[in-house]
């Protein structure tokens, strides 16, 4: 059992890989966001410094709209890791539990908010 | 065929028809709340946050109802693969009412379909230009709804709505294997592939 659970949690965090990051974010993300266009979720692209909440002609909830923080690496970690720790209110019951598939995800973000 | 369909048993007409609340409830979303009573009366755990999640599916499935719609309108869907689309498209309205019934029984709002058009822009219709085409965004986007689903059954309060949302992703895995088998995918090496 220890054997799977470890097998489970997969490796430990490394250096950010924004290919595997590109694999993950289709996989897991791309149910409800894109980079170019709001979906179920708000499109992504352009979100590394853009204060959360504000992408022009997406419905936010009330709870993320009157965020006053500003997507970066540790605040999308943060969300990606627990979005209700970090914006009681907000809509998103999905997470992230592995800190490497994130630090992947956001390697992948930022480097696709850069283009 | 592309697939046989099994015809899975069937409810009695009486419990088709049977209606709590004032809402009359389709088959598909008796199926899901059949023994789930406690969600019409108060839900436990964290009801506004479950409703939020609930409505998120119910995003994803007007999204696919529109997608395959758009498919179908397509002129690119060849026999048998058109009606497997119009199949699994109505898998997705009985998700849609399942979802929105049990919404609106826990006192939510759900939320409604965009138009055809709007969610067509925004899939990038206008690049699909053959089956294989439409075949592969059905793919990914059947996968991405299975592991949404998946990835949400820890989030919800309502033990009960865990259930549900593993049995919608039962179905999502269903069409992405058989829409990867039609596109000659390989079936995954690794196990726990879903959801990981």
């Amino acid at each position: 059992m220890l054997a799977m659970a470890l097998a489970l949690a997969g490796p430990s965090a490394g250096a950010a890989d924004p290919d595997r990051g590109a694999a993950l974010y289709e996989a897991r993300c791309g149910a409800c966001h894109s980079l170019d266009a709001h979906r179920v979720g708000p499109l992504h692209k352009g979100v590394f410094g853009r204060r959360a909440g504000s992408a022009p002609g997406y419905q936010y909830s009330l709870a993320l709209e009157s965020a006053a923080f500003v997507w970066d690496a540790q605040t999308l970690d943060a969300w990606l890791q627990n979005p209700e720790a970090l914006v009681p209110g907000q809509r998103m019951g999905y997470s992230v539990s592995d800190a490497t598939d994130r630090a992947d995800l956001v390697a992948f973000l930022r480097r696709a908010s850069s283009r | 065929m592309l697939i046989k369909t099994l015809e899975t048993p069937t409810p009695s007409r009486r419990s088709f028809l049977s209606r709590s609340g004032g809402i009359a409830l389709s088959g598909a979303a008796l199926a899901l709340l059949a023994g789930q009573s406690r969600l019409a009366i108060a839900a436990t755990g964290n009801p506004t946050g479950d409703v939020g999640i609930l409505n998120v599916a119910l995003g994803l499935e007007h999204e696919a109802i529109a997608a395959y719609q758009v498919g179908a309108e397509s002129g690119l869907l060849q026999k048998p693969v058109l009606d497997t689309a119009v199949l699994f498209q109505s898998h997705h309205k009985g998700h849609r009412d399942a979802l929105i019934a049990t919404i609106e029984k826990m006192g939510g709002k759900a939320v409604a379909a965009k138009s055809n058009a709007d969610y067509a822009a925004a899939l990038g219709a206008g690049a699909l230009k053959s089956q294989t085409d439409i075949l592969n965004l059905a793919a990914r986007l059947e996968l991405g709804a299975v592991n949404a689903y998946l990835g949400v059954i820890p989030a919800f309060g309502e033990k009960e709505l865990a259930k549900v949302a593993a049995r919608l992703a039962a179905d999502e895995t269903m069409h992405w294997s058989l829409l990867a088998n039609a596109l000659g995918k390989p079936v995954p090496v690794a196990a726990l592939s879903f959801g990981a």
